[in-house]
């Protein structure tokens, strides 16, 4: 009987873990190639350089068609950028202020407080330009992918050229990792695209790295301060449930076996 | 008229003052100090505690998100991006909530399974169980209308999959429905109400818990034998035995629920709930969380709408009815041979449900969930109440303490035979 239930259990255990894969239909991520993120693991953290490499392919790149409304230029700071470099970063863009006193609304160099200028006013704007097509906001796009920085970076790293026999739509490239491999973005990165501020060489694979490290901190801006608390409760934990069955163990010495 | 009330006898004169006038002290020493408690239980037992662990974690977190929170269309993703985000540990009170969800419903589905193996739902308790069942039902509502709080893709989907079902009562479907959304669609007063709803209903769980308590401390638990405490002997004063064994589960459980929250907080959802909702745009696949996926399943295993709701009420409503579903008079599985493998194949066909919730119902998954609608209403209906009648049951042993101390002694006595005993 014991055998039989450890077979039924170990039944469950296994569907569990078939219920948990990845289902993959023609509408869905394929799993792309899994990349080394320094933020991985329980006592991962963000490379700084990388980040600030990041935020320079997004803001000389992406930045042009995709916008990150949920963040604020004060924000950098979580990259490594210090006040000045934040408000000079800030004072790039130009603004709409609030109304003077004669109701005329003026333009204002931007703040550390103002959230990150969009490129388009408005989504129907941002279409018109683009092909009828909506790039989409950056801010969560990493927790809101599947496989997160490995399918940003497989996307940014898919492009090329369609098989034969692949029907392609107006005005549409073939990616590899894209949902049916037709996407409506050009190909946005390139070996030598930019010119890193580090020196580092700026191929596409680099590239593609940074900036999908870039956006997976934007997401998830808060992840080196949850894997620190995280070790100390779990350390906290460990030994308090100890000293819990110990305790245990001490009331129930007078009672049974 | 003669007064015969016993003053107090606590020596702490605050703590007498107080319980002279109300015996909240006394009530409490009664039923968590000197309560009588089988002294069989095992680790199983400490799933109730968990439970109201998880309900207050779920409350005060709750509250503290609710001061950050806007119920707006417009703002509402917004608001939760921004206590993620911005708010003083934030990032930390919305994955304990979000993840609590998932760990409250994990211990009740223990704790539920524990009741049914062990026949929690028997006379006298049928009562008890009926809270129980009432509080499970509650979760249900309430972590469906938190979900939509966020107002993720999923959440706007789900939302709108979820109410469209009352669609499918004849007649006065549409009206409901309509009533319901406070509008045409899922929009801006479904939001509002649902909020206002997500904040109520814990505290009706709250009472519920009150109540499901009360109950158990009338009949008096269950144990893992399913035979009455008959002597003094059968029992344990309830402190410190089970305050301290509950206290060693509940860091243990912290511990997993910790290891969630801080190394894999999105594991248990769904990528899609990071992208604000929007009614021109379908997931790919909209399905719910976890705990949903079984009855999601039960729901999908028939072509028809009407009847697919019918039968995932009454997968639920099966819950209510176990008392008087199960004719035999032995509780405990332990002395149940036929009723231990259904039971076992029960726990099997809900993973299997799950699982079919979570894929599209094509090809093998349609087959393999039908089966499985049917073994689970089959539990219920024909082998519970047949079962009693042809089950030839295990003697039960006189009393606990025969059983405990008993098998004890014999452990102690025999520690050098014990690798035999395995072979």
């Amino acid at each position: 009987m014991s055998a039989f239930r450890a077979f039924l259990i170990g039944g469950a255990l296994a569907l569990a873990a078939v219920a948990s894969a990845p289902v993959a239909s023609a509408q869905e991520i394929e799993k792309p190639a899994a990349q080394d993120w320094s933020f991985y693991g329980v006592l991962g953290t963000y490379d700084r350089a990388a980040l600030q490499r990041g935020f320079q392919v997004y803001r000389e790149v992406c930045a042009a068609c995709h916008s990150m409304n949920l963040l604020a230029y004060h924000d950098l700071d979580g990259i490594g950028y210090s006040l000045p470099e934040i408000k000079a970063i800030a004072a790039s863009v130009q603004v709409p202020d609030d109304p003077d006193d004669t109701g005329e609304v003026k333009d204002r160099p931007g703040r550390p407080s103002d959230h990150f200028k969009a490129p388009f006013a408005n989504e129907k704007a941002a279409q018109a330009a683009n092909n009828g097509a909506l790039p989409k906001d950056l801010s969560l796009i990493v927790r809101g992918r599947e496989f997160g920085p490995d399918y940003i970076y497989a996307l940014m790293t898919g492009f090329g050229t369609a098989p034969a026999d692949m029907k392609m739509a107006k005005g549409m490239n073939y990616n590899a990792a894209f949902p049916g491999h037709q996407i409506a973005m050009p190909p946005p990165l390139s070996d030598d695209r930019v010119t890193y501020a580090d020196g580092t060489k700026a191929t596409l694979q680099q590239e593609a790295h940074d900036v999908a490290t870039f956006l997976a901190w934007a997401s998830d801006p808060h992840l080196e301060e949850r894997h620190r608390l995280g070790a100390r409760v779990m350390i906290f934990l460990l030994a308090f449930s100890g000293v819990m069955y110990g305790v245990k163990r001490k009331v129930w010495s007078n009672v049974h076996h | 008229m003669a007064h015969t009330k016993t003053p107090s006898t606590f020596q702490n004169p605050v703590i007498r003052w107080v319980d002279d006038r109300l015996p909240i002290f006394t009530m409490l020493s009664k039923e968590y100090g000197v309560f009588p408690t089988p002294r069989n239980f095992n680790y199983l037992w400490n799933f109730g505690a968990l439970a109201l662990v998880m309900l207050v974690i779920m409350i005060i977190t709750g509250v503290f998100l609710a001061m950050q929170y806007t119920p707006n269309t417009e703002m509402a993703f917004a608001s939760v991006d921004r206590i993620t985000r911005d708010v003083n540990g934030g990032w930390l009170l919305r994955t304990l909530h979000a993840n609590g969800s998932s760990m409250f419903f994990l211990v009740v589905y223990v704790h539920i399974f524990r009741g049914m193996y062990y026949g929690s739902y028997k006379r006298p308790r049928e009562l008890l169980w009926l809270f129980g069942a009432t509080i499970y039902g509650l979760m249900m509502a309430t972590a469906f209308l938190g979900y939509t709080l966020p107002w993720g893709q999923m959440s706007f989907w789900g939302a709108t999959v979820i109410t469209n079902f009352f669609t499918a009562i004849p007649v006065v479907g549409k009206a409901i429905t309509t009533w319901l959304w406070g509008g045409f669609s899922v929009a801006n007063p479904t939001l509002n109400r649902f909020f206002a709803l997500h904040y109520l209903l814990p505290f009706i769980i709250a009472a519920v818990v009150f109540l499901h308590v009360w109950a158990l401390h009338v009949t008096g638990s269950n144990n893992p034998l399913g035979i009455e405490p008959k002597s003094d002997k059968d029992t344990l004063p309830f402190h410190p035995y089970y305050t301290m064994k509950d206290g060693f589960g509940i860091t243990v459980f912290l511990l997993i629920y910790a290891a969630i929250v801080f190394y894999i907080p999105d594991y248990l959802g769904d990528p899609d709930n990071y992208i604000q909702g929007n009614p021109l745009v379908t997931p790919s696949s909209i399905k719910p969380e976890w705990y949903f996926l079984p009855f999601y399943a039960i729901l999908r295993s028939v072509p028809d709408k009407l009847l697919g709701v019918v039968l995932m009420g009454a997968a639920v409503i099966m819950i209510f009815l176990m008392p008087w579903l199960d004719t035999s008079k032995v509780r405990s599985a332990k002395f149940r041979p036929w009723y231990q493998w259904c039971f076992w194949f029960l726990v099997l066909d809900a993973f299997v449900l799950g699982d079919v919730g979570a894929h599209h119902p094509e090809g093998i998954w349609i087959l393999l969930g039908r089966v499985a609608t049917i073994y689970y209403f089959g539990f219920f209906l024909i082998l519970l109440p047949f079962l009693g009648w042809f089950e030839k049951t295990l003697p039960l042993p006189a009393s606990i303490s025969e059983s405990v101390l008993g098998g004890g002694k014999l452990a102690r006595a025999d520690v050098a035979a014990k690798p035999m005993e395995k072979a």
